[in-house]
Order: C-alpha cells, then structure tokens, then sequence
C-alpha cells in the first residue's frame, strides 16, 4: 500500500461535508462520468475551478437556469477546454502577483470526453501541455462520441460497432486501431501523466492527488463506461470496465517526470475476449476469432512493452 | 492613404480646449498605436498568435513585457481559436484580457467571438483588418470584420494611427462598461494604417490609466467561495431570452460609447464619436465609408467643395452596434448616399450598404459602390469616381472602383 494511498471513507466523508459535485442531474443510469468526476474532485484537496468540454457532462449537468456543480464552473466549447483552462490558469497567477486575489490557490480542472480530448481538442490540450500551465487535465474516456449518440471517435477501439461504424456484409464495426493518447501526452514531458479507470476508485483518487500536486500540465486518461453505447447493463459499467483493466487492455499506470510505474497489476490476466464478450458493440467478433485473436495479440505486445519500459525506468532509478 | 493625423486632432480640438494635456506626439504606425495603447493599459493577461498584419502589435507588447514596462502575462497559445479561448477563461476568471489577430485569425477565433458575447466577456481585440482566403492575401480590406458582424462583439474602425491609439483606450471602458460586457474589435486598415507611421499624440500614461480605470468582474470565476456556473445549456425555453438580453446589451453600447466619447474629448480634445460628420451642412450628396478610405475622401470632399459641389462624408466608427438614429438624422438633408464597402457579400448587397440602405429606407436614394478589396488602393481618382456616379442612374448592382487597374493582364 502506498503511503499516499486515499481511503474510500476519506471521500465519503469530504463529499458528505461538502459536495462539489450534486445529485440530480440527467447523467444515464449506470454512466460512468460522475463516478470520475466525484473522485477526481474528492480527492483534490485545494479548492477547484472547474472547465468542462462541451460533451455529456456538460449538458447533463448545467441545463439552465439548473447546475449540478457546487464549484466554480465553465463551459466555453466542445474543442477548446484546454485553451480555456490555459487562460484561467494564468489569471489565477497574475491576479495574484499583482495583489488582486487572495486565500488558498485553486486547481484548475478540465473534464473533457475522448472526443473532446482525443480528436477535437487535441490541438488545444498539445499547446496547453507545452505551455506549463498548472492544470489537471481529466479525460473521460468512454471510447466514441456518446453524446451525440454513439459515433466512432479515435478513442473507439478496432472492430466496435458504432452508428457511424455499422456492421454489415462489407464492414465489422471501425476498421483502424485506437489511438493511444498517453503515449502522445507523455511525450510532452510534462510532470505527471496516468492512465486511470473507474473500477479502481482508490488508484484514480491517488492519482488526482499526485496530478494537483503536481508543479505544472498533469493528465488523467480515465476509462469510464457508456451503457448505452457500449450495449451493457447499466448493473455492469464497473464489472466492465474491470474486465478491461484485468486483461489489460487498459492498464493502470503513471509516468512521474517521464518514469513510467504499474499502478496494479493483475494477478492473472484474463482474455481480452472476456472484456470483448460482454459488450453488444462487439457482438458480431464472436464470429470472427481472427479479430480477437489479432486484438488480443495487439493486448499482449503493449503490456511487454509497457512492462519493459517500466523495468528500464525501475533500473534507472535504482 | 490614411489623413493625416495632425488635421482630425485640429479639426476636433477647435470645440475642445485640452489639446495643452497631450504628453507627446510620436512618429508611430497604427501598430506601434495600439501596442502603446496596451502598454498604458498594462492588461493582465494577452493570449495571441502571430499573424500578418497584426505582428507588429504583439511584438512591440512582447518587447513592452520583456523590458519591464508592463506587468501581466502574453500566453503564447498554438491558434487564434486558442487565443480566443484563453481570453474567455481569463476574463471571465477576473482578469483584463487583449489579444489582437487578423484575417483568417479573426475568422479561426469566430466560433468562440460569439461565445465571449454570450459569456459577456469584455476582451479587446486589435484587429489588422486584412482580405480573408481565398485566394490568399496579406493586405486590407474588411471582409475578416464582416464576418463577425453578427457575432455580438462591439466593433470599431480606425481611420488613421491615432484613432487606432485612441480606439484601443477608449474601448476597455466602453466593453467593460456593466450596461455592457462584451468584447470588441478594433479595427485598423492593414498595411494602410497598421504599417504607415503618422504623428500621434499620446495620452500621459497615469491619465490614460485612470481614464481606463480598475477591471472589476463582479462573477469572477475565481471567487472560489462564491461558486458559480458559467456556460451553461439552454433549451428552447431560455435560449431566445438570452440572445435577446445579449443582443440589448450591445444596443447599450451606443449610448455608453457616447459618454466614453465625451469623456475621452475633455482629456484629449480628440473625437471619436459613433461618428463623424465631415462637411455635412449644406451637403446634398454624401459619402458613408469606415476606416482609412475616410481619410481620402476628406481630401476629395474638400476639393470638390471647392469647386463648389454639394459633397460631404458621414464616416463610421462604430460599426456595431449601427448608430441608426444617428445616421438618419445626419442624413436627413441628403438628395443621394453613397456607400463604399471594403467586403462583399457575394449574392447580396454589401454589408455596410445593406446597413445604411435599411436605416434610411424611404428617406433618400442609397447606391452602393465597392473598393479596395485585398489591399487595392482606395485613392482620390476611386472617391471622385463615386461622386461622378452618385446621384446619376443606374443603382440597381454594386459599382466596383478600381476593378481591372491592378497593373496584370
């Protein structure tokens, strides 16, 4: 157990005293955004100012003249959360050097989808990173465009079925890989970089902690999960996205000042087709071992690598 | 070619005794102007991106920061839609905010201009007006301007260096104004006023700081103990009421621009008044234009005057919102107006025509001309061209001056 570990009571009892995150709002059963959003923002200890992508969070939870949020909160657009972040960031700084702002300091959080983030927002969240500015950079990765109603994005993995990917006789669902958005974010050498998930409660608040305390950009890619788009019970958004965690096909792990660190290891990797099988996204790939074993194939050569690098960065340090 | 300056300072000083308050007169390009107009206001925060003609602004602020002569911070953002975003968060955030653009920059920041309105985020915008792509072209015109003409943002022109000077001041108090919270565009003619250097008084800077006054953002995002929602979804059930809120606060704006005005000529003894009435009494036939073609037909009005032709020139400065009222008044005693536009509107009238046509509809024929179009020259032999035309027939299409004496074949 790690010294910094955060203890689930901790939380309840900081979201029972004051929480920053209300009920109420139009968030699906069985969603896995606010699951994210309340532990990124329990775990933070300083106070938070909050810059939300446009996306489900945004429009479930601010429909006017109603807000879900009891923190300062801002919505500009659906590409720009970074650059939006970038400039309350550097107020924060300057009203402050100039007398103009007192009390504790904020952080400044973004929520953004992995369309938000992924595709859209790239450009913005690259300048951001680049920059330096001290932010906490969340992604809610639920692997497509969810809000507009489920189309593929490059967060949607090979073979999934999406309404702009359907499956017929000349297409099985989106045909390239996914894009592998920690990787790009690292190599902007930033402090602090993880990858997250909400099966894992304890490791995402631990890495909220380490990404506000961090002195400069830091980058939470947190896989959530989409009933509706991934065709899963609302009972069973965790238990799915364990299962992805499990046959690591998302690991958890963190890159602290460029030194990568397995945050949990399974035990005992399941198959990849365990985390594929409960999904009606995939459906159509029980019919087609090839893909899965090409998918599965694909699992095994990143952990190597994954695993690897985290040995070279052990050695390194010790 | 933009007037020259010393003559808009004589002409305005003669109702206003405080031309003796002026600190100094330099050599300055319109550029060189507004960057001196940020150094007195000492901004907080300037997120920008380079772009031509607008470069010179954001380098003579960088050097203003880098040798300790103003105190904020310039983010260094990797587009102009970032620049644009950046400015909303730190605005909103409590933080006075400029940046400056031009062009296809103006036109990458559009989507969140509008936002900034909704948001009623007080940002100053230098803008080099520039031709928008394509095909490509680096020289002025006001085709970037138009293209945010509904965005909700305030928006002034500029007709020489020291109006570029003195937009720039007076527009924080104006977009700041509570009536008003809203950003605008200041614009200066690319290449013509942005890069030609003309004598400019400057304001003392403490006078110019205590004209600008304190930024107050009684919303700050920042104020942690206090929080509150910004941005949020409207439906169809609050989304009109909005707009609608948004858009009378731009309206406010003329009245709040009058009193900006008044005040900036008891401390300068310059005017810039919505605008300007160049030789309107007695004038029967009158020219509407917006930025440093203005200037021009001042030199031409006085020439045909002279010779006994009943000409003048209405020139605008404030552009949005349209000071309607005012126009039709001054042009109430007009037999034929006539509009040059630096922009097209490709399948409809010209932007500033359509404006003017509509504010005097049923008062006086209204003939819309075009010129200048991606740094075309608008000279004296154009302005006489329209006065030729105006009044005589035809008026059913635009005229387009100067069309085929680019010097190719």
């Amino acid at each position: 157990m790690n010294a910094d570990a955060v203890r689930l009571r901790d939380l309840a009892r900081r979201e029972e005293a004051a929480p920053r995150f209300l009920g109420g709002h139009a968030l699906c059963a069985g969603c896995g955004i606010p699951v994210v959003v309340r532990t990124v923002l329990n775990a933070i200890e300083t106070p938070v100012v909050v810059v939300n992508a446009t996306g489900c969070l945004e429009v479930a939870t601010t429909r006017y003249p109603g807000t879900a949020w009891n923190v300062p909160w801002l919505h500009v657009a659906f590409e720009n959360a970074a650059a939006v972040a970038s400039g309350v960031e550097t107020a924060e700084r300057v009203l402050r050097r100039r007398g103009r702002l007192a009390g504790e300091r904020p952080t400044v959080v973004v929520f953004a989808g992995d369309g938000g983030t992924y595709d859209i927002g790239l450009q913005a969240l690259s300048g951001a990173l680049e920059r330096g500015h001290r932010l906490v950079y969340v992604c809610y990765d639920n692997e497509a465009y969810m809000n507009t109603g489920i189309q593929r994005s490059s967060a949607t993995p090979a073979g999934a079925r999406t309404t702009t990917t359907p499956v017929g006789p000349d297409a099985l669902g989106k045909a390239q890989r996914r894009k592998d958005l920690t990787a790009i974010v690292a190599a902007h050498r930033i402090p602090y970089v993880a990858q997250a998930a909400i099966s894992h409660v304890q490791d995402l608040a631990a890495k909220a902690r380490r990404a506000a305390a961090a002195d400069g950009p830091a980058f939470l890619n947190v896989l959530s999960a989409c009933p509706l788009g991934w065709g899963t019970p609302t009972r069973d958004s965790i238990l799915s996205v364990r299962l992805a965690v499990d046959s690591r096909y998302w690991p958890l792990f963190e890159i602290v000042d460029g030194r990568y660190r397995l945050t949990y290891e399974p035990a005992r990797a399941v198959p990849v087709s365990e985390w594929v099988g409960g999904q009606e996204r995939f459906r159509h790939l029980a019919a087609h071992p090839e893909m899965l074993a090409a998918l599965q194939a694909e699992v095994d050569d990143a952990w190597r690598r994954l695993r690897d690098q985290v040995a070279r960065d052990d050695a390194r340090s010790a | 070619m933009a007037s020259d300056g010393a003559r808009s300072a004589a002409v305005a000083g003669a109702d206003a005794p405080a031309e003796g308050r002026v600190a100094a007169r330099r050599l300055l390009t319109g550029a060189q102007a507004a960057a001196e107009a940020m150094r007195q206001i000492d901004p907080d925060v300037v997120p920008v991106y380079p772009i031509t003609p607008q470069t010179p602004i954001i380098e003579a602020f960088a050097r203003h920061l880098a040798e300790g002569r103003v105190h904020g911070e310039m983010v260094h953002v990797e587009s102009e839609h970032s620049a644009m975003s950046a400015a909303v968060g730190s605005a909103l955030a409590g933080a006075r905010t400029m940046t400056a653009t031009a062009s296809q920059g103006l036109a990458y920041m559009v989507e969140v201009l509008y936002l900034a309105a909704s948001l009623r985020a007080p940002i100053v915008v230098a803008v080099g007006n520039r031709a928008l792509s394509g095909p490509i072209n680096i020289h002025g015109d006001h085709s970037d301007a138009m293209l945010a003409r509904d965005s909700g943002a305030v928006q002034l022109f500029a007709e020489n260096a020291q109006e570029a000077y003195d937009l720039m001041l007076c527009a924080p108090r104006l977009c700041e104004h509570p009536e008003v919270r809203l950003p605008a565009l200041v614009g200066q003619d690319g290449f013509t006023i942005s890069h030609s250097a003309e004598p400019v008084a400057l304001l003392e800077d403490a006078e110019a700081q205590a004209f600008v006054g304190p930024y107050r953002e009684e919303d700050a995002l920042l104020d942690v103990d206090r929080p509150l929602t910004h941005g949020a979804f409207a439906m169809p059930d609050a989304y009109f009421e909005i707009k609608v809120e948004q858009a009378k606060a731009l309206e406010r704006a003329e009245g709040v621009w009058a009193e900006t005005a008044a005040a900036y000529r008891r401390l300068s003894g310059r005017d810039v008044a919505a605008v300007e009435a160049y030789r309107l009494e007695g004038a029967g036939r009158v020219l509407v234009a917006m930025g440093s073609a203005a200037g021009t037909a001042k030199d031409v009005v006085d020439e045909l005057r002279a010779r006994g032709e009943d000409v003048g020139l209405l020139k605008i400065r404030l552009f949005r919102p349209f000071p309607r009222a005012r126009i039709a008044a001054l042009l109430s005693g007009a037999t034929a107006v006539g509009v040059l536009d630096r922009a097209l509107s490709p399948g409809g009238w010209p932007p500033l025509y359509a404006e003017v046509a509509a504010t005097l509809a049923g008062q006086v024929r209204v003939q819309s001309f075009v010129a200048g179009l991606g740094g075309r020259d608008v000279g004296p032999e154009e302005i006489h061209a329209l006065f030729a035309a105006l009044g005589g027939a035809g008026g059913q299409e635009s005229v387009y001056l100067g069309l085929g004496r680019g010097g190719w074949r």
